[in-house]
Protein backbone atom coordinates (compact mmCIF):
# COMPACT_ATOMS: atom_id res chain seq x y z
CA UNK A 1 0.00 0.00 0.00
CA UNK A 2 1.38 3.39 -1.04
CA UNK A 3 -0.20 6.80 -0.76
CA UNK A 4 0.09 9.46 -3.45
CA UNK A 5 0.54 12.66 -1.49
CA UNK A 6 -0.91 15.64 -3.43
CA UNK A 7 2.24 17.61 -2.53
CA UNK A 8 5.00 14.98 -2.72
CA UNK A 9 3.79 12.29 -5.12
CA UNK A 10 3.69 8.52 -4.44
CA UNK A 11 5.38 7.62 -1.16
CA UNK A 12 5.81 4.53 1.01
CA UNK A 13 3.55 3.92 3.97
CA UNK A 14 6.39 4.33 6.48
CA UNK A 15 6.37 8.11 5.86
CA UNK A 16 2.80 8.48 7.13
CA UNK A 17 1.02 8.08 10.40
CA UNK A 18 -2.64 7.33 10.89
CA UNK A 19 -5.25 9.25 12.85
CA UNK A 20 -8.51 7.44 12.07
CA UNK A 21 -12.02 8.01 10.76
CA UNK A 22 -12.27 11.41 9.00
CA UNK A 23 -16.06 11.56 9.15
CA UNK A 24 -16.50 12.05 12.91
CA UNK A 25 -17.44 15.62 13.75
CA UNK A 26 -16.91 17.50 16.99
CA UNK A 27 -20.33 18.27 18.52
CA UNK A 28 -21.30 21.76 19.58
CA UNK A 29 -20.41 22.77 23.14
CA UNK A 30 -24.11 22.65 24.07
CA UNK A 31 -24.59 19.15 22.65
CA UNK A 32 -25.74 16.45 25.11
CA UNK A 33 -23.16 14.18 26.74
CA UNK A 34 -24.13 11.21 24.54
CA UNK A 35 -22.99 13.11 21.44
CA UNK A 36 -19.60 13.76 23.01
CA UNK A 37 -19.21 10.14 24.07
CA UNK A 38 -20.06 9.06 20.53
CA UNK A 39 -17.59 11.58 19.09
CA UNK A 40 -14.70 10.41 21.25
CA UNK A 41 -15.36 6.67 21.39
CA UNK A 42 -17.81 5.28 18.83
CA UNK A 43 -16.88 4.47 15.23
CA UNK A 44 -18.71 3.01 12.22
CA UNK A 45 -15.66 0.85 11.46
CA UNK A 46 -16.89 -0.15 7.98
CA UNK A 47 -15.65 -3.10 5.97
CA UNK A 48 -15.20 -1.40 2.58
CA UNK A 49 -14.97 2.30 1.71
CA UNK A 50 -13.47 4.34 4.54
CA UNK A 51 -12.61 8.03 4.71
CA UNK A 52 -9.67 8.57 7.03
CA UNK A 53 -7.04 11.06 8.20
CA UNK A 54 -3.33 10.47 7.58
CA UNK A 55 -0.39 12.71 8.45
CA UNK A 56 2.64 12.93 6.15
CA UNK A 57 5.10 13.31 9.02
CA UNK A 58 8.24 12.26 7.12
CA UNK A 59 7.34 14.33 4.07
CA UNK A 60 5.50 17.62 3.70
CA UNK A 61 3.86 17.30 7.15
CA UNK A 62 0.44 17.89 5.65
CA UNK A 63 -2.74 16.29 6.96
CA UNK A 64 -4.44 14.26 4.27
CA UNK A 65 -7.91 12.82 3.76
CA UNK A 66 -7.61 9.36 2.20
CA UNK A 67 -10.48 7.34 0.76
CA UNK A 68 -9.50 3.71 0.95
CA UNK A 69 -11.12 0.28 0.92
CA UNK A 70 -10.48 -1.45 4.25
CA UNK A 71 -11.09 -4.90 2.76
CA UNK A 72 -8.81 -4.63 -0.29
CA UNK A 73 -6.49 -1.78 0.78
CA UNK A 74 -7.20 -0.09 -2.59
CA UNK A 75 -6.66 3.68 -2.28
CA UNK A 76 -9.32 5.69 -4.13
CA UNK A 77 -8.22 9.24 -3.42
CA UNK A 78 -5.75 11.28 -1.36
CA UNK A 79 -6.49 14.95 -0.81
CA UNK A 80 -5.08 17.69 1.35
CA UNK A 81 -7.36 18.29 4.30
CA UNK A 82 -9.81 21.19 3.84
CA UNK A 83 -11.77 23.30 6.29
CA UNK A 84 -14.84 21.08 5.82
CA UNK A 85 -12.78 18.06 6.83
CA UNK A 86 -11.77 19.51 10.18
CA UNK A 87 -13.12 17.27 12.92
CA UNK B 1 -16.07 -37.89 28.50
CA UNK B 2 -14.74 -41.32 27.72
CA UNK B 3 -11.44 -42.08 26.07
CA UNK B 4 -12.54 -45.30 24.40
CA UNK B 5 -12.30 -43.73 20.96
CA UNK B 6 -8.58 -43.20 21.30
CA UNK B 7 -6.51 -45.94 22.91
CA UNK B 8 -3.52 -48.08 22.17
CA UNK B 9 -5.84 -50.72 20.77
CA UNK B 10 -7.80 -48.33 18.55
CA UNK B 11 -4.51 -46.99 17.22
CA UNK B 12 -3.30 -50.51 16.51
CA UNK B 13 -6.59 -51.43 14.86
CA UNK B 14 -6.56 -48.35 12.65
CA UNK B 15 -2.92 -48.88 11.75
CA UNK B 16 -3.83 -52.33 10.44
CA UNK B 17 -6.74 -51.02 8.38
CA UNK B 18 -5.02 -47.98 6.93
CA UNK B 19 -6.62 -45.40 9.23
CA UNK B 20 -9.94 -45.65 7.42
CA UNK B 21 -12.10 -46.10 10.52
CA UNK B 22 -11.58 -42.84 12.41
CA UNK B 23 -14.79 -40.91 13.02
CA UNK B 24 -15.10 -37.10 12.99
CA UNK B 25 -14.42 -35.60 16.41
CA UNK B 26 -17.61 -33.54 16.32
CA UNK B 27 -20.93 -33.69 14.47
CA UNK B 28 -21.70 -31.58 11.42
CA UNK B 29 -24.84 -30.12 12.95
CA UNK B 30 -27.64 -28.65 10.84
CA UNK B 31 -29.47 -25.70 12.38
CA UNK B 32 -32.60 -26.47 14.39
CA UNK B 33 -35.54 -24.10 14.37
CA UNK B 34 -34.69 -22.39 17.63
CA UNK B 35 -32.23 -22.44 20.51
CA UNK B 36 -32.10 -20.96 23.99
CA UNK B 37 -28.71 -19.40 23.28
CA UNK B 38 -26.92 -18.90 19.98
CA UNK B 39 -23.26 -17.88 19.97
CA UNK B 40 -22.13 -16.03 16.84
CA UNK B 41 -18.55 -16.96 16.02
CA UNK B 42 -16.95 -20.41 16.07
CA UNK B 43 -13.55 -19.30 17.21
CA UNK B 44 -11.81 -19.97 20.49
CA UNK B 45 -13.99 -17.60 22.51
CA UNK B 46 -17.29 -18.72 21.00
CA UNK B 47 -16.55 -22.43 21.38
CA UNK B 48 -15.26 -21.93 24.93
CA UNK B 49 -18.42 -20.01 25.78
CA UNK B 50 -20.61 -22.81 24.45
CA UNK B 51 -18.58 -25.41 26.33
CA UNK B 52 -18.79 -23.62 29.69
CA UNK B 53 -22.50 -22.89 29.17
CA UNK B 54 -23.13 -26.60 28.82
CA UNK B 55 -20.58 -27.84 31.32
CA UNK B 56 -20.64 -25.37 34.18
CA UNK B 57 -24.06 -23.79 33.82
CA UNK B 58 -25.88 -26.93 32.75
CA UNK B 59 -27.66 -25.35 29.82
CA UNK B 60 -28.82 -27.25 26.77
CA UNK B 61 -30.19 -26.09 23.42
CA UNK B 62 -27.09 -24.11 22.56
CA UNK B 63 -25.70 -23.47 19.08
CA UNK B 64 -22.53 -21.91 17.75
CA UNK B 65 -22.86 -20.44 14.26
CA UNK B 66 -19.74 -19.82 12.22
CA UNK B 67 -19.52 -18.21 8.79
CA UNK B 68 -16.63 -20.42 7.63
CA UNK B 69 -15.10 -23.38 9.42
CA UNK B 70 -14.41 -23.31 13.14
CA UNK B 71 -11.05 -22.03 14.30
CA UNK B 72 -10.37 -20.30 10.97
CA UNK B 73 -10.11 -16.79 12.36
CA UNK B 74 -7.82 -15.40 15.01
CA UNK B 75 -7.58 -18.58 17.08
CA UNK B 76 -5.75 -20.01 14.07
CA UNK B 77 -3.74 -16.85 13.39
CA UNK B 78 -2.15 -15.86 16.68
CA UNK B 79 1.32 -16.47 18.11
CA UNK B 80 0.04 -18.90 20.79
CA UNK B 81 1.30 -17.03 23.86
CA UNK B 82 -0.46 -17.24 27.22
CA UNK B 83 0.43 -15.02 30.19
CA UNK B 84 -1.21 -13.00 32.96
CA UNK B 85 1.38 -10.25 33.49
CA UNK B 86 -1.04 -7.35 33.62
CA UNK B 87 -0.93 -4.22 35.74
CA UNK B 88 -4.40 -2.76 36.24
CA UNK B 89 -6.96 -4.02 38.78
CA UNK B 90 -9.64 -4.60 36.12
CA UNK B 91 -7.34 -6.86 34.15
CA UNK B 92 -5.14 -8.87 36.54
CA UNK B 93 -7.80 -11.11 38.15
CA UNK B 94 -9.37 -11.86 34.77
CA UNK B 95 -6.15 -12.90 33.05
CA UNK B 96 -5.06 -14.88 36.12
CA UNK B 97 -8.38 -16.72 36.00
CA UNK B 98 -7.56 -17.49 32.39
CA UNK B 99 -4.08 -18.71 33.32
CA UNK B 100 -5.57 -21.07 35.92
CA UNK B 101 -8.03 -22.43 33.36
CA UNK B 102 -5.16 -23.01 30.91
CA UNK B 103 -3.38 -25.01 33.59
CA UNK B 104 -6.32 -27.40 33.92
CA UNK B 105 -7.59 -27.21 30.36
CA UNK B 106 -6.33 -30.51 29.00
CA UNK B 107 -7.84 -32.55 31.84
CA UNK B 108 -11.02 -30.50 31.65
CA UNK B 109 -11.70 -31.03 27.94
CA UNK B 110 -9.72 -34.28 27.58
CA UNK B 111 -7.68 -32.94 24.69
CA UNK B 112 -3.94 -32.46 24.28
CA UNK B 113 -3.60 -28.72 23.76
CA UNK B 114 0.17 -28.83 24.30
CA UNK B 115 0.02 -26.33 27.15
CA UNK B 116 3.67 -25.47 27.70
CA UNK B 117 4.50 -23.24 30.69
CA UNK B 118 7.90 -22.31 29.42
CA UNK B 119 7.89 -18.80 30.88
CA UNK B 120 7.36 -15.34 29.45
CA UNK B 121 10.33 -12.97 29.82
CA UNK B 122 9.86 -9.22 29.24
CA UNK B 123 13.28 -7.61 28.81
CA UNK B 124 14.11 -4.10 30.00
CA UNK B 125 16.85 -1.86 28.75
CA UNK B 126 17.04 1.16 31.07
CA UNK B 127 16.31 2.26 34.64
CA UNK B 128 12.85 3.65 33.92
CA UNK B 129 11.77 0.40 32.30
CA UNK B 130 13.14 -1.59 35.22
CA UNK B 131 11.11 0.55 37.63
CA UNK B 132 8.01 0.04 35.49
CA UNK B 133 8.53 -3.73 35.50
CA UNK B 134 9.14 -3.78 39.25
CA UNK B 135 5.82 -2.00 39.66
CA UNK B 136 4.11 -4.43 37.30
CA UNK B 137 5.67 -7.42 39.05
CA UNK B 138 4.52 -6.12 42.43
CA UNK B 139 0.99 -5.56 41.12
CA UNK B 140 0.98 -9.13 39.83
CA UNK B 141 2.25 -10.61 43.12
CA UNK B 142 -0.31 -8.62 45.11
CA UNK B 143 -2.92 -10.41 43.01
CA UNK B 144 -1.36 -13.81 43.58
CA UNK B 145 0.29 -14.01 40.17
CA UNK B 146 3.88 -15.24 39.94
CA UNK B 147 6.45 -12.68 38.85
CA UNK B 148 10.20 -12.70 39.14
CA UNK B 149 12.68 -9.94 38.37
CA UNK B 150 15.82 -11.22 36.66
CA UNK B 151 19.03 -9.23 36.58
CA UNK B 152 21.33 -9.10 33.60
CA UNK B 153 23.31 -12.18 34.63
CA UNK B 154 20.21 -14.25 35.18
CA UNK B 155 18.93 -13.31 31.73
CA UNK B 156 22.34 -14.09 30.26
CA UNK B 157 22.28 -17.54 31.82
CA UNK B 158 18.88 -18.17 30.25
CA UNK B 159 19.40 -16.62 26.81
CA UNK B 160 23.17 -16.16 26.33
CA UNK B 161 22.91 -15.27 22.65
CA UNK B 162 21.01 -11.99 23.06
CA UNK B 163 22.77 -8.75 22.20
CA UNK B 164 23.43 -7.66 25.80
CA UNK B 165 25.85 -4.87 24.90
CA UNK B 166 23.79 -3.31 22.16
CA UNK B 167 24.99 0.31 21.99
CA UNK B 168 21.51 1.81 22.15
CA UNK B 169 19.49 -0.79 24.03
CA UNK B 170 21.74 -2.82 26.35
CA UNK B 171 19.77 -5.55 28.15
CA UNK B 172 19.61 -4.80 31.87
CA UNK B 173 17.31 -7.60 32.96
CA UNK B 174 13.78 -8.85 32.62
CA UNK B 175 10.48 -9.61 34.30
CA UNK B 176 9.75 -13.32 34.13
CA UNK B 177 6.41 -15.04 34.58
CA UNK B 178 7.32 -18.71 34.79
CA UNK B 179 3.73 -19.91 34.52
CA UNK B 180 3.28 -18.14 31.19
CA UNK B 181 4.10 -19.92 27.96
CA UNK B 182 2.48 -21.21 24.81
CA UNK B 183 -0.49 -23.39 23.86
CA UNK B 184 -1.17 -25.15 20.58
CA UNK B 185 -3.78 -22.72 19.25
CA UNK B 186 -5.69 -24.95 16.82
CA UNK B 187 -6.01 -27.63 19.45
CA UNK B 188 -7.78 -25.12 21.69
CA UNK B 189 -10.50 -24.61 19.08
CA UNK B 190 -10.76 -28.33 18.28
CA UNK B 191 -10.66 -29.38 21.93
CA UNK B 192 -13.42 -26.99 22.98
CA UNK B 193 -15.44 -27.92 19.90
CA UNK B 194 -15.26 -31.64 20.63
CA UNK B 195 -16.00 -31.18 24.33
CA UNK B 196 -18.94 -28.86 23.61
CA UNK B 197 -20.28 -31.18 20.91
CA UNK B 198 -20.30 -34.10 23.31
CA UNK B 199 -22.39 -32.04 25.71
CA UNK B 200 -24.98 -31.53 22.97
CA UNK B 201 -23.95 -28.14 21.58
CA UNK B 202 -24.72 -27.75 17.87
CA UNK B 203 -21.71 -26.38 16.00
CA UNK B 204 -23.07 -25.04 12.72
CA UNK B 205 -20.36 -24.24 10.19
CA UNK B 206 -20.71 -22.35 6.89
CA UNK B 207 -23.54 -20.37 8.42
CA UNK B 208 -22.99 -16.64 8.07
CA UNK B 209 -25.15 -14.25 10.05
CA UNK B 210 -26.82 -11.71 7.77
CA UNK B 211 -29.21 -10.04 10.17
CA UNK B 212 -30.30 -9.93 13.79
CA UNK B 213 -34.07 -9.97 14.20
CA UNK B 214 -35.30 -7.71 17.01
CA UNK B 215 -38.90 -7.44 18.19
CA UNK B 216 -40.01 -4.92 20.82
CA UNK B 217 -36.41 -4.25 21.79
CA UNK B 218 -35.59 -7.93 22.31
CA UNK B 219 -33.81 -10.33 19.99
CA UNK B 220 -35.84 -13.15 18.47
CA UNK B 221 -33.23 -14.79 16.27
CA UNK B 222 -30.71 -14.61 13.48
CA UNK B 223 -31.06 -14.41 9.72
CA UNK B 224 -28.33 -16.61 8.33
CA UNK B 225 -27.21 -18.11 5.04
CA UNK B 226 -28.78 -21.35 6.30
CA UNK B 227 -32.11 -19.77 7.13
CA UNK B 228 -33.66 -18.16 10.20
CA UNK B 229 -32.52 -19.49 13.57
CA UNK B 230 -34.63 -18.49 16.55
CA UNK B 231 -32.85 -17.56 19.78
CA UNK B 232 -33.88 -16.28 23.20
CA UNK B 233 -30.39 -14.95 23.76
CA UNK B 234 -27.61 -14.18 21.31
CA UNK B 235 -23.95 -13.86 22.25
CA UNK B 236 -21.60 -12.16 19.82
CA UNK B 237 -18.07 -13.57 19.97
CA UNK B 238 -16.81 -12.52 16.56
CA UNK B 239 -13.84 -10.29 17.34
CA UNK B 240 -12.40 -8.72 14.22
CA UNK B 241 -15.90 -8.36 12.83
CA UNK B 242 -17.74 -7.25 15.98
CA UNK B 243 -18.63 -3.84 14.54
CA UNK B 244 -20.17 -5.38 11.43
CA UNK B 245 -22.32 -7.88 13.29
CA UNK B 246 -23.34 -5.44 16.04
CA UNK B 247 -24.37 -2.97 13.34
CA UNK B 248 -27.05 -5.49 12.29
CA UNK B 249 -28.76 -4.70 15.59
CA UNK B 250 -28.20 -0.97 15.18
CA UNK B 251 -25.25 -0.72 17.57
CA UNK B 252 -22.09 1.34 17.12
CA UNK B 253 -19.13 0.06 19.11
CA UNK B 254 -16.00 1.72 20.55
CA UNK B 255 -13.92 -0.48 18.26
CA UNK B 256 -11.79 -0.19 15.12
CA UNK B 257 -10.68 -3.27 13.16
CA UNK B 258 -6.93 -3.39 12.55
CA UNK B 259 -4.58 -5.91 10.97
CA UNK B 260 -1.83 -7.59 13.02
CA UNK B 261 0.88 -9.60 11.30
CA UNK B 262 2.73 -12.66 12.58
CA UNK B 263 5.67 -14.63 11.25
CA UNK B 264 7.23 -18.10 11.34
CA UNK B 265 10.79 -18.89 10.33
CA UNK B 266 12.16 -22.12 8.90
CA UNK B 267 12.71 -24.90 11.45
CA UNK B 268 15.80 -24.59 13.63
CA UNK B 269 17.37 -26.65 16.38
CA UNK B 270 15.98 -25.73 19.80
CA UNK B 271 17.70 -22.63 21.13
CA UNK B 272 15.09 -20.46 22.81
CA UNK B 273 13.16 -22.17 25.60
CA UNK B 274 10.81 -19.37 26.67
CA UNK B 275 8.81 -16.49 25.22
CA UNK B 276 11.02 -13.38 25.06
CA UNK B 277 9.93 -9.83 24.37
CA UNK B 278 12.16 -6.94 23.32
CA UNK B 279 11.63 -3.88 25.52
CA UNK B 280 12.99 -1.25 23.16
CA UNK B 281 10.97 -2.09 20.08
CA UNK B 282 7.93 -4.20 19.45
CA UNK B 283 9.18 -7.73 18.90
CA UNK B 284 8.43 -10.97 20.72
CA UNK B 285 9.50 -14.50 19.91
CA UNK B 286 9.11 -18.12 20.91
CA UNK B 287 10.13 -21.36 19.25
CA UNK B 288 7.51 -23.87 18.21
CA UNK B 289 7.86 -27.60 18.79
CA UNK B 290 8.61 -27.97 15.09
CA UNK B 291 11.54 -25.59 15.55
CA UNK B 292 10.25 -22.53 13.75
CA UNK B 293 10.63 -19.16 15.40
CA UNK B 294 7.17 -17.71 15.94
CA UNK B 295 7.31 -13.95 16.24
CA UNK B 296 5.43 -10.72 15.77
CA UNK B 297 5.27 -7.06 16.66
CA UNK B 298 2.93 -4.11 16.33
CA UNK B 299 -0.34 -3.82 14.47
CA UNK B 300 -0.09 -2.10 11.09
CA UNK B 301 -2.00 0.85 12.51
CA UNK B 302 -4.80 1.59 10.03
CA UNK B 303 -8.36 0.28 9.76
CA UNK B 304 -8.33 -3.02 7.90
CA UNK B 305 -10.40 -6.14 7.32
CA UNK B 306 -7.88 -7.56 4.85
CA UNK B 307 -6.13 -10.29 6.91
CA UNK B 308 -2.86 -9.21 5.32
CA UNK B 309 -0.55 -6.34 6.17
CA UNK B 310 2.08 -4.17 4.57
CA UNK B 311 5.85 -4.19 4.34
CA UNK B 312 6.83 -1.32 6.70
CA UNK B 313 5.66 -3.35 9.70
CA UNK B 314 7.44 -6.46 8.39
CA UNK B 315 10.66 -4.44 8.25
CA UNK B 316 10.03 -2.96 11.69
CA UNK B 317 9.45 -6.35 13.32
CA UNK B 318 12.51 -7.91 11.70
CA UNK B 319 14.66 -4.94 12.73
CA UNK B 320 13.50 -5.48 16.29
CA UNK B 321 14.44 -9.14 16.03
CA UNK B 322 17.88 -8.33 14.68
CA UNK B 323 18.49 -5.77 17.41
CA UNK B 324 17.60 -8.32 20.08
CA UNK B 325 19.30 -11.43 18.68
CA UNK B 326 21.61 -10.80 15.74
CA UNK B 327 22.14 -14.54 15.25
CA UNK B 328 18.82 -14.83 13.40
CA UNK B 329 20.24 -12.72 10.56
CA UNK B 330 20.63 -15.65 8.17
CA UNK B 331 17.41 -17.39 9.12
CA UNK B 332 14.82 -17.53 6.35
CA UNK B 333 11.23 -16.51 6.82
CA UNK B 334 8.84 -19.37 6.13
CA UNK B 335 5.40 -17.82 6.49
CA UNK B 336 3.81 -14.51 7.31
CA UNK B 337 0.13 -13.69 7.71
CA UNK B 338 -2.33 -11.21 9.16
CA UNK B 339 -5.38 -11.35 11.40
CA UNK B 340 -8.06 -8.77 12.12
CA UNK B 341 -8.14 -7.38 15.63
CA UNK B 342 -10.99 -5.66 17.45
CA UNK B 343 -8.96 -2.67 18.66
CA UNK B 344 -11.01 -1.08 21.42
CA UNK B 345 -10.71 2.54 22.48
CA UNK B 346 -8.84 1.75 25.71
CA UNK B 347 -7.05 -1.45 24.70
CA UNK B 348 -9.20 -3.66 26.95
CA UNK B 349 -12.05 -6.05 26.10
CA UNK B 350 -15.81 -5.84 26.53
CA UNK B 351 -17.97 -8.62 28.02
CA UNK B 352 -21.36 -7.11 28.66
CA UNK B 353 -25.03 -6.78 27.87
CA UNK B 354 -26.02 -4.36 25.12
CA UNK B 355 -28.92 -1.91 24.83
CA UNK B 356 -30.83 -4.59 22.87
CA UNK B 357 -32.61 -7.12 25.07
CA UNK B 358 -31.10 -10.62 24.88
CA UNK B 359 -28.08 -9.45 22.89
CA UNK B 360 -24.72 -9.90 24.63
CA UNK B 361 -21.31 -8.75 23.49
CA UNK B 362 -17.87 -10.32 23.80
CA UNK B 363 -15.51 -8.06 21.84
CA UNK B 364 -12.60 -5.66 21.81
CA UNK B 365 -9.83 -8.19 22.48
CA UNK B 366 -7.21 -6.13 20.65
CA UNK B 367 -4.19 -8.36 19.99
CA UNK B 368 -4.53 -10.25 23.28
CA UNK B 369 -7.51 -12.47 22.70
CA UNK B 370 -5.85 -15.87 22.57
CA UNK B 371 -4.49 -15.92 26.12
CA UNK B 372 -7.94 -14.86 27.33
CA UNK B 373 -9.82 -17.67 25.57
CA UNK B 374 -10.80 -19.84 28.58
CA UNK B 375 -11.70 -16.97 30.93
CA UNK B 376 -13.48 -15.14 28.14
CA UNK B 377 -15.58 -18.24 27.51
CA UNK B 378 -16.26 -18.76 31.21
CA UNK B 379 -17.18 -15.13 31.91
CA UNK B 380 -19.31 -14.81 28.78
CA UNK B 381 -21.09 -18.05 29.67
CA UNK B 382 -21.69 -16.71 33.19
CA UNK B 383 -23.14 -13.49 31.78
CA UNK B 384 -25.37 -15.34 29.31
CA UNK B 385 -26.58 -17.86 31.89
CA UNK B 386 -27.00 -15.65 34.96
CA UNK B 387 -27.47 -12.25 33.33
CA UNK B 388 -24.85 -10.74 35.62
CA UNK B 389 -21.11 -10.30 35.09
CA UNK B 390 -18.66 -12.89 36.38
CA UNK B 391 -16.70 -11.66 39.42
CA UNK B 392 -13.44 -11.31 37.46
CA UNK B 393 -15.01 -9.51 34.49
CA UNK B 394 -17.00 -6.76 36.20
CA UNK B 395 -14.78 -4.03 34.75
CA UNK B 396 -15.33 -5.04 31.11
CA UNK B 397 -18.50 -2.99 30.73
CA UNK B 398 -19.63 -1.46 27.49
CA UNK B 399 -20.59 1.82 29.20
CA UNK B 400 -17.19 2.32 30.85
CA UNK B 401 -16.10 4.65 28.05
CA UNK B 402 -18.85 7.17 28.68
CA UNK B 403 -18.38 6.91 32.44
CA UNK B 404 -14.64 7.49 32.40
CA UNK B 405 -13.89 4.04 33.83
CA UNK B 406 -11.61 3.03 30.97
CA UNK B 407 -8.96 0.31 31.51
CA UNK B 408 -6.02 1.76 29.63
CA UNK B 409 -2.95 -0.45 30.30
CA UNK B 410 -0.78 1.60 27.97
CA UNK B 411 -2.18 5.03 28.81
CA UNK B 412 -2.70 5.95 25.18
CA UNK B 413 -6.22 7.42 25.28
CA UNK B 414 -8.98 6.88 22.75
CA UNK B 415 -6.67 6.07 19.84
CA UNK B 416 -7.03 2.37 18.98
CA UNK B 417 -3.91 2.05 16.83
CA UNK B 418 -1.68 3.10 19.75
CA UNK B 419 -2.78 0.38 22.17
Amino acid sequence: MRLTCPHCGPRGLEEFSYRGDATVRRPSLEAPEEDWIAYVYLRDNPCGAHKELWYHGSGCRAWLVVERNTLTHAVHSVNAVSVEDAP
Amino acid sequence: MSGERYSFFSLLRETLRGHTGWKPAWRKAAPQKAYDIVIVGGGGHGLATAYYLARRYGLTKIAVVEKGWIGGGNVGRNTTIVRSNYLLPGNVPFYEQSMKLWEGLEQDINYNAMVSQRGVLNLFHNDAQRNAYIRRGNAMRLNGVDAELLNREAVRAKLPFLDFDNARFPIQGGLLQRRGGTVRHDAVAWGYARAADRLGVDIIENCEVQGIRVHDGHVTGLETTRGFIGARKIGLACAGNSSRVAAMAGLRLPIESHVLQAFVSEGLKPFIDCVATFGAGHFYVSQSDKGGLVFGGDIDGYNSYAQRGNLPVVEDVLEGGMALMPRIGRVRLLRQWGGIMDMSMDGSPIIDRTSVGGLYLNAGWCYGGFKATPASGLCFAHLLARDEPHAVATAYRLDRFGKGAVIDEKGMGAQPNLH
